[in-house]
């Protein structure tokens, strides 16, 4: 087995495990279509080495396999970045949603104790004693 | 339980495992502001601060996970939003404030028509000091937040403040969770939607627990950090809400 066809048959590998991870939902669409670009781009590389050698030149990088470390190292970092920007987000929700479920455990906790005070009334509806006036 | 006419006062205490000190804070604020409503934000302690909050008539928001002071005050805020309230008190639920300064932080906001009055160590009042780069970071701080905030700024990163109505809406929307967000960025936040900031001086008392480090190292890493934020909170781009309240 040649190194070549060893690379094309590990790239192909690597794109039918994203399809099964996509189609069983465990990843997101957003996250896999770069994974998808990288893997069919090292496909086409692998299987027409001579491509890489052109591009090289074309960009005046002496060594072939070098342009194609830096490349991969570019792709990394971004992706890295990437996570970092959704991981921000995701706790910027996290955030939100503990906030949410610490005011709602509040008024749970008011309207459960005017129930058990037999209170249970139309006042405990406002959901809101405590608050001077509630909007 | 504010009657009408009087502003309605909140008094929110960021809590995080302070199960010892926070009984007697409370006692205490209370017997100080027989008015004001109180607050305790558990910033999702692994003790008993949660069990020990419901004190008399304090309510208490009891977060699952653990935000941060930045994180437990936003919480704070949209609390009072929610409900209404005219004027927030942030107190530390260590005892290192002394509940007699709160109604002076309150008047302030009236009688200097400010939107966030902050309660100062090193202004005048108090013997409470900071020596060698810790110093020295802070003072960079004051320096620049008084610029911005067009005023003299002793102590940027104190943690007793005062808001008017204005000012509990905007923090509702966007107080930061990062280090130093709650006191460096949040100021910059209220300064650059045009919010009055103004400061009185205050008297430390001393912790439970615990003295302030003056490791050089940790000054330089702490003042490292103030600025990077400082730096991002100036030139960051205003979100809407801030915008819409600028004049």
């Amino acid at each position: 087995m040649s190194g070549y066809a060893f690379a094309v048959a590990s790239c192909i590998g690597l794109v039918a495990f994203l399809v099964v991870l996509l189609r069983t939902r465990r990843l997101r669409e957003k996250y896999a279509i770069i994974w998808i670009v990288v893997g069919l781009g090292t496909l086409v590389l692998s299987a027409f080495p001579r491509t890489m050698g052109a591009l090289a030149k074309a960009v005046g990088v002496q060594t072939p396999s070098n342009l194609l470390f830096a490349v991969a190292l570019i792709i990394l970092l971004l992706v890295c970045i990437q996570l970092s920007v959704e991981i921000t987000s995701l706790e910027e929700e996290t955030r939100t949603l503990v906030e949410e479920v610490a005011m709602l455990r509040f008024d749970v906790e008011r309207v459960t104790q005017d129930v058990a005070a037999g209170a249970g009334g139309p006042r405990s509806a406002g959901g809101a004693p405590g608050g001077p006036n509630e909007r | 339980m504010g009657t009408q006419g009087t502003p309605s006062l909140l008094v929110i205490l960021p809590a995080w495992n302070e199960q010892e000190a926070l009984p007697g804070v409370l006692d205490e604020l209370h017997a100080a502001l027989p008015d004001a409503d109180f607050l305790v934000v558990n910033d999702g302690s692994t003790d008993s601060t949660a069990r020990v909050a419901r004190r008399g008539s304090t309510m208490v928001l009891d977060l699952p996970l653990n935000l941060g002071v930045g994180g437990a005050m936003r919480a704070g805020f949209k609390f009072a939003s929610r409900k209404g309230y005219d004027v927030a008190v942030q107190v530390d639920a260590d005892g290192q404030h002394d509940p007699a300064d709160v109604q002076r932080l309150v008047d302030a906001l009236a009688a200097e028509q400010a939107d966030v009055v902050i309660g100062a160590r090193f202004a005048g009042r108090g013997r409470y000091v900071v020596r060698g780069p810790r110093k020295w970071a802070m003072a960079v701080l004051s320096f620049v937040l008084s610029r911005i905030a067009a005023t003299r700024l002793t102590d940027t990163t104190s943690g007793f403040r005062a808001s008017n109505k204005r000012a509990i809406e905007l923090f509702a929307a966007e107080y930061p969770a990062e280090y130093l967000g709650d006191t460096v960025e949040s100021l910059v936040i209220a300064c650059r939607a045009g919010l009055r900031v103004r400061q009185v001086g205050i008297e430390m008392r001393p912790r439970a627990g615990g003295t302030p480090s003056h490791s050089p190292v940790k000054a330089a890493v702490f003042l490292g950090r103030a600025l990077l934020a400082l730096l991002i909170a100036v030139s960051r781009p205003m979100s809407k809400g801030a915008k819409e309240m600028s004049p």
